[in-house]
């Protein structure tokens, strides 16, 4: 392991330039990959917000007795999709109406609005089949006198979300194989290089197992290496565009989840390429 | 110096067959033995198969017909890591020398011990050692580059000995040379033979074959035209 670790700074002494290459090659195609991360990971925050404003308000027959609707709303908790029930009364509704909407600043009388059960969904509970199916539940109940839940918006919702979803699986595969296939050329240069090296260790009688490992080890130092100036890099972004536009950065497992990704694309892309040379002497 | 029949063989190549796809170079039914200490040449114009048969011998690659057995390593059961420790028991020697640039002579002899994991208390001393013994003691740490042909031989030479071979393989090792290097590097070889090292070695310089007296392996597209232990001309095949 000493040698092996020697060996690794030899190879580093003898070309620290296309060292520092490997690890930039390998840092700008991380960081590529982590800007458009970075991209899908707001809007993807976007999109959850704005899939919580889903609800679904069943409009109550007016008179109808709090027993009754204590009743339907244990039930309604009940259902799998739903995450929450909450009665709005007609005050509570008018208060709303009033700091949300400048047509209702000058109404005072809360009959004016109809008391409700407002109903959020659970995650992965808001397509819009699930939503109508909810809303027939609802409308089922003797006192419940109207259901609305946007029917058209959560259609739609659904079609952008699905649409911006696969744009993102499409395109991060995309900037993830450009990644790859750049990561393991410059790995790949990086053991050509120090083919004439590894012939050489060969002929002394090196077994394949002492020939690779140095290799390994420097395959997996660039990745970390790469990966940490692309978090970096990544993590600096946001700060150029401060002004223009809010952006959340990744959570900290997610941030460390792309230097692994380093590490590892550093690791198999040596052990491939160094197989590879190794396969030909 | 011819080893006397009793002593064992170091390669054996029983029908030996290796052919190329593009039809140049290669072996057939190549049978030949090199016994213990025995100094063998091998011959024959471009292409006849010198440098194959070398291959063979070191099992850079493996014939696919008959046996190579080199310091009892059968090429009919042969893993990578086989010949990884085979080649701890062979030197070779090429003319291009093979060495690694960067790395001083000392270094480059080191390496073919460490790459064995051989104790690096022990390095030292050896290296020094053999670098001794083929006159290099004072260019331990000249870089290749900063040496002479007939001196990068010798230190691909010391490389080949370090770990006490039981035989040189020696691929034209004085074609890059002038004649005093040529003289110099040969008589090295002889010297190392004399201590009981068997060489086997390809060659163009009949002059120098000529003069040694050893035992010729003449090829001749592929096959062996003449061996000189037999006095006369082998048919291809024979044993």
């Amino acid at each position: 392991m000493r040698l092996a670790f020697r060996e690794v700074a030899t190879a580093f002494r003898r070309a620290p330039g296309l060292s520092v290459l490997s690890v930039v090659m390998i840092a700008f195609s991380l960081f590529a990959f982590g800007l458009f991360g970075l991209v899908a990971w707001n809007i993807r925050g976007a999109l959850q917000r704005a899939e919580e404003r889903v609800e679904i308000r069943a409009y109550v027959v007016e008179g109808t007795g709090t027993e009754a609707i204590g009743a339907a709303i244990g039930d309604i908790r009940a259902f799998p999709e739903v995450a929450t029930v909450e009665y709005v009364g007609p005050e509570q509704a008018l208060e709303r109406a009033r700091t949300e909407l400048a047509e209702f600043r000058d109404v005072w009388e809360p009959e004016f609005l109809p008391a409700s059960l407002e109903v959020r969904l659970r995650p992965g509970q808001r397509e819009p089949e699930v939503v109508a199916a909810v809303a027939r539940r609802l409308q089922g109940y003797p006192f419940v006198d109207d259901v609305r839940f946007g029917e058209e918006w959560v259609r739609k919702f659904a079609l952008v979300r699905d649409a911006v979803t696969w744009a993102g699986i499409f395109l991060g595969a995309a900037f993830a194989l450009v990644s790859v296939v750049l990561i393991g050329a410059t790995i790949r240069m990086a053991v050509l290089s120090r083919a004439r090296e590894i012939s050489i260790m060969r002929l002394v009688g090196a077994t394949d197992g002492f020939i690779r490992l140095p290799f390994l080890i420097d395959g997996l130092l660039k990745g970390v290496l790469g990966g940490v100036l692309a978090l970096g890099l990544t993590w600096l972004a946001p700060y150029l565009v401060r002004n223009v536009v809010s952006t959340a950065f990744f959570p900290p497992w997610l941030a460390w989840s792309g230097v692994a990704a380093g590490a590892i694309l550093g690791f198999v892309g040596a052990a491939l390429s160094v197989g590879r040379q190794l396969r030909r002497v | 110096m011819t080893a006397p029949a009793a002593q064992p063989s170091v390669v054996r190549f029983a029908n030996v067959t290796r052919r190329y796809a593009k039809g140049v170079g290669g072996v057939a039914k190549v049978s030949f033995s090199v016994a213990k200490g025995e100094f063998v040449f091998l011959t024959g114009p471009s292409g006849a198969g010198k440098s194959t048969i070398l291959k063979l011998a070191r099992m850079e690659e493996l014939p696919e017909a008959g046996e190579v057995r080199v310091a009892a390593t059968s090429s009919l059961k042969v893993s990578r890591t086989d010949v990884a420790r085979l080649r701890r028991k062979i030197g070779i020697v090429f003319q291009d020398f093979r060495l690694l640039e960067d790395r001083t002579a000392f270094a480059n002899v080191a390496f073919a011990l460490e790459v064995t994991g051989t104790a690096t208390a022990q390095i030292g001393p050896r290296v020094q050692k053999v670098l001794e013994r083929v006159g290099l003691a004072s260019k331990l740490q000249a870089l290749p580059g900063e040496l002479s042909g007939g001196e990068q031989q010798r230190v691909a030479i010391a490389r080949a000995l370090v770990n006490d071979p039981l035989v040189v393989l020696a691929d034209e090792p004085t074609g890059n040379l002038d004649e005093r290097a040529t003289k110099a590097v040969f008589s090295l070889l002889r010297e190392i033979n004399a201590a009981g090292t068997a060489v086997l070695m390809a060659t163009h310089d009949l002059d120098l074959v000529r003069a040694s007296g050893y035992r010729t392996l003449e090829l001749n597209k592929g096959t062996l035209a003449f061996d000189s232990a037999e006095a006369d001309p082998v048919s291809p095949g024979a044993p």
